[in-house]
């Protein structure tokens, strides 16, 4: 099966658990086994590469410029990881589906469950460090969601959110990481990188890279110092802690190092900060583990050990320790998934998860007692369990590593932490099988149904058989180790076996064995130590440090940041000033190069009104309907300027703009007060004053500076100038840029408008549904209606104007492609058009001539010009490729016809229906303000019958 | 006339940034609109000033305005139309809703109905 299926499955798949959900739990959990076993078995055919040697690779090419592409990549290391995910996957899904209870959402849970197999089988098969980024941080989330699962839990909520800042903090710094190792190579594929071990070594930036990426693989897999996630983890359901915090995510950390291992290791940086961190984890976690009295909480720090076990023997960098940590992450896979579903049984059965209110289990849970024994002795370390073999080649390889300088340090350590970690096994079973019989569990503990005991139960079996037969396993193993070797070494020698002769890991494994039966003899007075013995808790810390964080991050945003726009405004002015003002001041300014042109009498007349017009803005804003028309004169003299400056499109867009605007504005005005208060202090204003004479100082600085000088370079408007009519058929350079050089954009620009004008009447909606209808519906009018609202001569007159305008518009449209014109202006045209109806025949009346509603309009618009851009594509050519022919249909004179037209034909829509949409939506407040709308377009109409009733309001 | 357009523009945005500054929701519109007007005319005058070449093909003219500030600007100005509208809304239905157009939110104003 192609890779990109197995990594696609599950993300799919998890759409049907919810969709599966009224089917029933069977059905959910059903599901998601079908859609796990599909990718189990595709990753299966792909095992008789694997045993050849292959890679097997898979490749699309994502966005090459930024080096990201979907490359995957299945060597023996891939394989091994994803045949855990899935295989495991698979015994979880049947374990969960008795696990969970009634009242839990099984179709949220299987989705987030298939949401996290996708991301953590992405990761280990990714080729390209920027996917397996994106995976990764992937599973960081929908790990966040499975620790959360039991939202109603204050634990897993907090639980939830540590794992996430920790590992997502720690994802930051791998992402940094991966883009200096990428900087370094000049690729981000993961198989150009792994070639590169040489080159990697010698750059100086080897060691940032090595911190940052080993930051993020501690985080994920809990190594201390950021060990003290993972047991707050453990408040997730328990399928979840078997599955995510002791089978697989936690190993991605793990499967990174060991996937850098050929570029990374083998260094002296490498060596120290990879071993040492491991023994501690190790040590710490398998003594923390032997005083916890709850039965998840023990198993997550032996976790922890473990993971650190297998951290140290990938960093002392040989080849021997390599195949150990390869074997070892089988091992624990598959003994502590067991134990965990094991812990969840018991929880089940007896409501209780404390080792201190267990024991005795033996006799009432044979079954269970069975699977958890032989797990746990396999995790203690004892002959003919899978974990005795992994343990003995981990205590071989400490014997022989020498860690600043002190042979018998990591020996020393390594037995140490083994008798704790034997420890903590014999408590497990001593403590919760052994002893009396108890007539006080919460519930009477009794074995479940096969359902819960038989994923375990398979997992044992392979504990057994790996442990007795080892040679079954031994092909693999070196297999897997090959591919993490990669070119940096050669496969060991040594073979995996039960008995290595009287070797010093013998003896050490036997100290650790006895020494753990005397810690559990002695575990009282121990406990009664540990408890009396001061020691950090790792919560409150965390929790200090996320507070004072939060503490420093107010004080630096909330002054700044208070909620008053004002202030935005001010701080961004001047922040945008001060910015230019260093640029301005550290740059070089060369001497004009442009003549002054002349200024002639009408020039300088419209600049006098529009500065006149601004001035007066701000002198009289109180008054806000004069403001209104002053505004009104300041767009006029800006059309005027754009005709001046040789540009028609835009003066007159800008001149049909300013009419929607203004007819806009006075609609918003007629509910909003007609004056503004004096309000602001003489000192604020002099401040605003001040800011804004500054910031006009300096546009005119830079406008004056510009215009003055010529561009550095050809402007890219020559190639558009040469080609317009070449190329798009249309002498009106302005208009064919639009429709055909920047299509795209223009496409765009229209969405960004339809989707205003469909804010505008959501929120128009939102409004009138509302408590503000009432207001509406009770307002006075604050000022005399005039008594003949649709005046006769306005209604004849917009009524014989209409197909007149109507016809501009066309006019307009069809010559836009060579004259001023085009889709933009004929639709602000056409919609003055309507506006005109509406103003002079009224609400009523001019919405049931209405054929088309306006949402229509712009969507119509929108879907033509995007199948005008892809009926390019029939002809193999990109989005929005244009053509144009001639054609000459007698009597007329040869035309152009064009498909530039028809996307044109798109924006004109579009505009219209968005400027409709939104006066529309205006008015419609106005309507249900003040008495309901009359239906005869004019008020007094001498051909009607009936009597107007013209005492109704007004004056 | 670079003279006159550079002051323009300056003005323009004097005047937008000091009504952007005000109180109430109707002087910051407008402040919004002639700071509109002067980032369009900035925009436009990049393309430098040209009196009497506009960018339409003819035969046997050699200089013409340069285009792609104008399609730039044209495009501006509709969209513009389509946020001031929206603007306009938003401030319309917080006036309606609370009976109060300031900007801000008032610490000691009585609350309206939607608040």
């Amino acid at each position: 099966m192609s890779l990109f299926l197995i990594v696609a499955l599950p993300f799919f798949g998890a759409l049907l658990p919810g969709l599966m959900y009224p089917a029933g739990r069977s059905a959910c959990a059903g599901v998601t086994f079908t859609v796990t076993l599909a990718a189990f078995v595709g990753l299966l055919t792909n095992l008789p590469s694997i045993l050849a040697g292959e890679v097997v690779a898979a490749r699309v090419d994502w966005m090459p410029a930024l080096g990201l592409n979907f490359t995957l990549m299945l060597d023996g290391l891939g394989f091994f990881f994803a045949l855990l995910i899935l295989g495991i996957g698979l015994l979880i899904i049947a374990y969960a589906r008795n696990y969970l209870s009634r009242n839990d959402n099984m179709g949220e849970f299987f989705t987030y469950l298939l949401l996290f197999q996708g991301a953590m089988v992405g990761i280990v098969l990714s080729d390209n460090i920027l996917l397996l980024l994106i995976f990764w941080e992937l599973t960081s989330l929908s790990s966040f969601l499975l620790i959360g699962f039991w939202k109603h839990l204050p634990e897993g909520r907090q639980g939830a959110r540590m794992a996430l800042t920790v590992t997502g903090m720690g994802g930051l710094s791998m992402v940094a990481g991966m883009l200096i190792l990428g900087q370094i190579v000049g690729s981000y594929d993961l198989s150009v990188i792994l070639q590169n071990r040489d080159l990697i070594q010698a750059d100086a930036l080897y060691v940032p890279a090595l911190l940052l990426i080993l930051l993020g693989c501690f985080a994920k897999s809990a190594q201390f110092p950021f060990h003290f996630w993972l047991p707050h983890a453990m408040a997730a359901p328990t399928p979840v802690s078997a599955y995510l915090h002791s089978a697989t995510m936690v190993k991605a950390g793990i499967f990174l190092m060991a996937r850098m291992w050929p570029v990374l290791s083998g260094t002296p940086e490498w060596f120290v900060i990879v071993t040492t961190a491991g023994l501690i984890t190790m040590v710490l976690g398998a003594v923390i583990a032997l005083f916890k009295h709850d039965l998840k909480a023990l198993l997550a720090f032996s976790t922890v050990s473990h993971l650190g076990l297998i951290t140290m023997l990938l960093g002392t960098g040989t080849a021997f320790g390599a195949m150990a940590a390869v074997f070892h992450i089988l091992n624990h896979a598959t003994f502590k998934a067991a134990l965990f579903m094991s812990a969840g049984i018991i929880d089940h059965a007896a409501h209780t998860r404390d080792i201190r209110r267990l024991g005795g289990l033996r006799k009432l849970m044979p079954v269970t007692f069975v699977i958890a024994v032989l797990a746990a002795l396999s995790m203690a370390g004892i002959p003919l369990l899978n974990g005795f073999l992994s343990k003995e080649m981990m205590l071989e390889q400490s014997y022989a590593t020498v860690l600043f300088g002190l042979p018998w340090l990591v020996p020393a350590l390594a037995t140490f932490g083994s008798i704790f970690s034997a420890a903590y096994c014999f408590r497990l079973i001593g403590h919760v099988f052994f002893g009396k019989v108890r007539d006080d569990y919460p519930a009477t503990p009794h074995d479940p149904n096969p359902g819960l005991w038989l994923p375990p139960a398979i997992l044992v079996v392979l504990v057994v058989v790996i442990g007795v037969a080892p040679f079954v396993i031994e092909p693999f193993v070196k297999l897997v180790t090959t591919s993490v070797l990669g070119n940096a070494a050669t496969i060991p020698y040594a073979h995996i076996k039960i008995w290595h002769g009287l070797v010093p890991a013998l003896y050490m494994s036997i100290i650790a064995v006895f020494g753990g039966l005397i810690m559990l003899a002695g575990f009282n007075s121990a406990l009664r130590v540990w408890e009396r013995t001061p020691r950090p808790e790792a919560k409150v810390i965390f929790d200090k440090i996320i507070g004072s964080t939060v503490k420093l991050v107010q004080a630096v945003i909330l002054p700044l940041h208070n909620g008053s726009f004002s202030r935005y405004a001010a701080i961004g002015a001047v922040t945008i000033f001060v910015v230019g003002f260093y640029a301005w001041t550290t740059g070089t300014v060369g001497a004009p190069t442009r003549a002054m042109q002349a200024a002639g009498p009408v020039a300088i007349a419209g600049w006098l009104m529009l500065v006149a017009a601004t001035i007066g803005m701000v002198l009289l804003h109180r008054n806000r309907l004069l403001s209104l028309i002053l505004i009104g004169i300041v767009g006029l003299m800006v059309s005027i300027g754009f005709v001046f400056f040789s540009a028609p499109d835009l003066a007159m867009t800008q001149f049909t703009v300013e009419v929607v605007t203004i007819i806009l504005m006075l609609l918003a005005l007629n509910f909003l007060p007609k004056q503004t208060p004096i309000e602001s202090t003489v000192l604020r204003r002099c401040r605003d004053s001040a800011i804004a004479i500054m910031g006009g100082l300096a546009t005119f600085a830079l406008a004056y500076y510009y215009l003055l000088r010529d561009a550095k370079d050809v402007p890219i408007s020559e190639f558009h100038l040469a080609n317009s009519y070449k190329g798009g058929g249309g002498t009106n350079v302005v208009n064919v840029i639009l429709v055909d050089f920047r299509g795209f954009d223009t496409y765009g620009e229209i969405i960004v408008l339809g989707i205003a004008a469909l804010l505008i009447y959501a929120l128009t909606q939102t409004l009138l549904n509302g408590p503000v209808r009432a207001r509406l519906l009770n307002r006075e009018p604050d000022q005399p209606r005039s008594g003949d609202t649709h005046p006769m001569m306005m209604v004849v007159l917009t009524r014989v104007i209409m197909p007149v305008v109507l016809m501009v518009g066309f006019y307009i449209f069809l010559r836009g492609h060579n004259e001023p014109g085009g889709g933009f202006i004929a639709g602000l045209i056409v919609s003055i058009a309507v506006v005109m109806q509406y103003m002079a025949s009224g609400f009523v009346w001019t919405s049931a001539r209405l054929r088309y509603p306006y949402h229509g309009v712009i969507g119509a618009g929108v879907l033509i010009a995007g199948f005008t851009g892809m009926g390019s594509w029939f002809f193999g050519k990109p989005f929005l490729t244009s053509d144009f022919t001639y054609v000459r249909v007698p009597p007329f004179e040869k035309f152009e016809l064009a498909t530039a037209a028809l996307f044109d034909l798109g924006v004109f829509l579009a505009v219209l229906g968005a400027v409709m949409l939104s006066l529309e939506s205006f008015s419609r407040l106005a309507r249900r303000a003040h008495m309901e709308d009359s239906e005869h377009p004019m008020d007094i109409d001498p051909s009607r019958d009936d009597t107007p009733d013209t005492a109704k309001e007004g004056v | 006339m670079e003279l006159l357009v550079a002051s323009a523009i300056g003005i323009l945005t004097a005047g937008g940034l000091y009504l952007v500054l005000r109180l109430r929701t109707f002087p910051v519109i407008l402040g919004v609109s002639l700071l509109t007007y002067a980032v369009n005319v900035f925009l436009f005058a990049s393309g430098r000033l040209t009196v009497g070449a506009p960018p339409i093909l003819q035969d046997g003219a050699t200089t013409y305005a340069d285009p792609i500030p104008q399609a730039l600007v044209l495009t501006a100005i509709v969209i513009s139309f389509g946020m001031t509208a929206v603007v306009v809304m938003i401030s319309l239905g917080a006036f309606l809703g609370s009976d109060d157009d300031h900007v801000d939110d008032q610490p000691d104003a009585t609350k309206g109905e939607l608040s």
